[in-house]
């Protein structure tokens, strides 16, 4: 019997099997990357970053784990084009090729099947941020302070006397006298008349001000100074990311503080000495000429190697009282790059001066030892108030 | 697609089938379906129209379809080992694509027909497999997604592992378990009475028995002597006791099916299906090479015998030489089965060409037809890594090793040999697999992330016997982490 075939093309659209199993993988690379966060925080490459770029992120617990030969250890089988010898280099490790013909692309190689996520700054921001707010905020604080505005946003036939348009208004009327022949604005009749209409537009207004203050002395190392630089990265896309209405200010220190612009924050250091009450003095006198207490919600967040000059030790203590007087939270990130913790060595760090001396519920101290200890950070000032509480409790 | 182009498709389709029966071969109805780029990156990645959800399917998916995007690669076919025969067209492909493509699947399913590892494949598998998807969705409801995912994850992680041919002591092996007859899952015992049973069955003694005991030990006594003392004697001893009625199996899903103790109704169907899935897979990756020359070389004629136009041609030619363009990285099966099989013709003539696709797989195939000809011609090479650098360790003047080298390669399939030796080791429920070393080292990295897999469905302790460095060690999970001891 004749064998009988079929051709047909069947509607397949409500076949998703394929999107919906992918859906659930990407949901999974989620899901890790929520695990890993911790380690990708830190990342040099995201720090560096535009913020615009999507990064690769190795995805460990996404590969489909075999039993399987360690291919780097076993013979496989190529095919030359004819003069292929015993001892030919056909590779090397970093991918390029050897003699003619194209080199190894990706995935080309015998290996792995390495799974690595692409995820946008954005992307990763919002996952870190998921839990993330002001404390304390306090919505009352300039509510009537949001500024009205008017636009004039269309021009209509009718409306209030006060708000005729009186260039459309001659306008019309060049028009129509031109139509009969006389290119002139007069006379002008009721139908020529024009009228402007307006919108009311609220514009909130700044409400929150975020005081970023850095130690850029001679002591910071890399490390302090890499590790300072990645909080304030991601605080900073944080605050922008979810709220509107928050002004952020840059303050640099070493023995004397000034306000610098956000680039050079995050890019410029400098040397010398250590004076913390420099940049309490210049953020207190911010406060005072700018952003009366009653009307802001302030933060202000200092970030050190934890060494100051001794002598500036209980003025950097009564000004961080007097912070705290006016601020919605005070949030003090010391970065321990030796790995020492709170040795003999440390004990007369800032860290242990303020936790000894200042007693207040919306003062907040954290050290940071290691890369994977910025996410802590985030979350100590900026998590969930039980969570914050008890990340400060475990430094003290 | 037009009705005009499809009518035309027809009508080549027509004479394809028409020709390929004149040319002797021998193939089930065909069902040839025209779809979307989506619809055939999802088969691509299921390998079926439908099959149970899993992420890794998802992921697999995601990959096809960027590669499609970002045209490093496409799929233009995919052909399904059942009667009828189901093949799918990309709707994309010109008329010329989807003629090549149609001759490419009818010799295609004529090898699924003909060649014997195929005989006793379900050609029903595509109804198996759906239904199989309504009852893991239904788990979902059931038993939660997590869970069942959960489990799919640790059986997939394994399930490569099964043995693809009858094993007339399974039975008995089963049987012979001190608790076998307990469980309703076991097997009866008593079956082990043919004599010659142990003939057909060298190959599994020999490298799970022989690899250790050649092994070097450590010396001295300490944690090595403690070690020595508690590991694989009990089985062994058992073994000696009785006889030769206890083997190392290497189809570590039926032994988990078997022995696992504490297994639900709904795992044991998974583990079962998901079974009954790769020995349904097992036989194409078996005769890959030869079962894609077969239809390289069947394509080639009989669009030969097609009155193509010129431009057709071109077309042909253009697109013939990109399916068989050789890698100096890996092995096209495409361009070394269609090679060997036509240098089988020229040698033997085209009876035998009948024959090999009959009763060969890869293994055999090149064990018997690669000669050194073939090998010089082809430039195949050995390579391996030294330092950072891909080296070349054997060129085509030392062809039997070549040839050896791949035979090694795609001996089972790629995978390692994994026995499960004792599902009670030291009396605790502890499972002990060994790894049938034949020189080349498992992944230790890939190793301890597995174990926990096997472990999770087995429910204790799980150990993993090796060889790294030429010295025997040992791999365990226990729950909490992996542990690895020399022996």
């Amino acid at each position: 019997m004749a064998v009988r075939f079929t051709v047909t093309s069947e509607d397949w659209s409500l076949h998703r099997q394929g999107q919906m199993d992918q859906e659930r993988h990407q949901e999974k690379v989620r899901e890790a990357i929520k695990n890993n966060l911790a380690d990708i925080v830190s990342q040099e490459n995201i720090i560096t970053s535009d913020g615009r770029r999507v990064i690769r992120v190795p995805i460990r617990s996404l590969n489909e784990y075999r039993f399987r030969f360690n291919w780097q250890k076993r013979e496989h089988v190529g095919q030359g084009s004819g003069s292929t010898r015993a001892g030919d280099v056909i590779a090397r490790e970093d991918g390029t090729a050897e003699g003619p013909g194209r080199g190894p692309g990706a995935g080309d190689m015998p290996g792995h099947d390495y799974y690595e996520a692409e995820i946008t700054v954005d992307d990763l921001g919002e996952l870190i941020f998921e839990d993330l707010g002001l404390p304390h905020l306090d919505p009352r604080k300039r509510p009537d302070l949001t500024s009205r505005q008017y636009r004039w946003e269309d021009v209509r036939k009718q409306g209030l006397r006060a708000n005729i348009d009186k260039k459309r208004t001659m306008l019309e009327a060049l028009k129509r006298n031109s139509l009969r022949g006389v290119p002139r604005i007069h006379p002008i009749i009721p139908e020529d008349l024009r009228y402007k209409t307006w919108e009311e537009r609220y514009r909130p207004e700044t409400s929150a001000v975020v005081l970023a203050m850095m130690d850029t002395s001679g002591s910071m190392g890399e490390f302090e100074k890499y590790i300072a630089r990645a909080f304030f990265f991601w605080m900073v896309r944080f605050l922008r990311s979810k709220y509107d209405n928050v002004q952020i200010r840059f303050l640099a220190h070493s023995t004397e503080a000034r306000e610098v612009t956000e680039e050079e924050f995050f890019t410029k250091g400098e040397s010398g000495g250590t004076r913390c009450s420099s940049v309490y003095e210049l953020a207190l006198r911010l406060i005072e000429e700018e952003y009366p207490p009653g009307e802001y919600n302030l933060y202000p967040f200092h970030f050190s190697d934890g060494d100051n000059l001794a002598s500036d030790n209980p003025r950097a203590v009564e000004l961080v009282k007097a912070l705290l007087e006016v601020s919605n939270l005070f949030g003090y990130g010391e970065i321990d790059g030796h790995g020492a913790g709170l040795s003999y060595y440390r004990s007369s760090t800032l860290y242990s001066l303020y936790t000894r001396e200042i007693r207040h519920p919306r003062f907040v101290a954290t050290v940071i030892r290691s890369r994977n200890e910025v996410l802590d950070a985030l979350r100590a000032f900026f998590g969930p108030r039980e969570v914050a509480a008890l990340a400060g409790r475990e430094e003290r | 697609m037009t009705a005009r182009v499809h009518a035309e498709l027809e009508d080549a389709i027509a004479r394809i089938i028409d020709r390929a029966g004149e040319a002797g071969l021998d193939f089930f109805d065909m069902r040839f379906e025209i779809c979307p780029a989506d619809i055939i990156y999802t088969f691509g990645a299921y390998g079926m129209p439908i099959r149970f959800s899993h992420w890794s399917f998802g992921k697999a998916f995601h990959r096809m379809k960027m590669d499609h995007d970002y045209g490093l690669a496409r799929i233009y076919e995919l052909v399904i080992n059942s009667d009828p025969c189901y093949a799918f067209l990309l709707d994309t492909n010109t008329l010329l694509q989807n003629k090549m493509i149609a001759a490419h699947v009818v010799a295609h399913c004529d090898f699924f027909k003909n060649n014997w590892r195929f005989r006793d494949t379900n050609r029903k598998m595509v109804w198996t497999m759906a239904a199989f998807a309504g009852r893991v969705r239904q788990y979902e409801q059931e038993y939660g997604r997590d869970r069942v995912e959960r489990f799919l994850d640790a059986v997939l992680a394994i399930h490569e592992h099964v043995d693809p041919l009858p094993d007339p002591d399974r039975g008995a092996a089963a049987g012979a378990s001190r608790d076998g007859a307990q469980r309703p899952g076991g097997r009866a015992a008593g079956s082990d009475q043919d004599p010659y049973g142990d003939l057909w069955n060298l190959d599994r003694y020999i490298p799970a028995a022989a690899a250790p005991a050649e092994a070097p030990r450590p010396e001295g006594a300490g944690p090595g002597a403690r070690g020595d003392a508690s590991r694989g004697e009990p089985p062994r001893a058992e073994a000696g006791a009785r006889g030769a009625a206890r083997r190392p199996t290497r189809d570590l899903l039926l032994f988990l099916l078997e022995r696992a103790p504490d297994l639900e109704d709904w795992q044991r169907d998974i583990l079962s299906s998901v079974r009954s899935e790769s020995l349904y897979f097992r036989p194409q990756l078996e005769t890959r090479i030869m079962n894609e020359g077969w239809a390289s070389l069947w394509h080639a004629r009989i669009m030969r015998d097609l009155d193509l136009t010129p431009e057709e041609s071109l077309e042909f030619a253009r697109m013939h030489a990109a399916v068989l363009a050789p890698s100096r990285f890996h092995l096209n099966p495409y361009h070394l089965g269609l090679h060997i099989f036509s240098d089988i013709e020229a040698r033997y003539g085209t009876e035998k060409l009948f024959e090999v696709r009959e009763v060969d797989t890869d293994v055999s195939f090149i064990r018997n037809y690669l000669t050194r000809d073939l090998v010089e011609r082809l430039d195949l090479y050995l390579f391996r890594k030294n330092g950072d650098r891909w080296e070349v360790t054997r060129d085509h003047s030392d062809w039997e090793a070549v040839r050896d080298g791949l035979v090694r390669l795609i001996s089972n399939c790629g995978f390692p040999y994994i026995y499960a030796e004792d599902h009670d080791y030291q009396k605790r429920g502890e499972l002990y697999l060994r790894h049938g070393y034949e020189g080349v080292e498992l992944d230790p990295h890939d190793l301890t992330r597995t174990l926990p897999h096997v472990y999770h469905i087995w429910g204790r302790p799980v150990h993993l016997e090796t060889v790294e460095g030429d010295r025997p060690v040992r791999y365990t999970y226990d729950g909490h982490e992996v542990q690895r001891r020399p022996l």
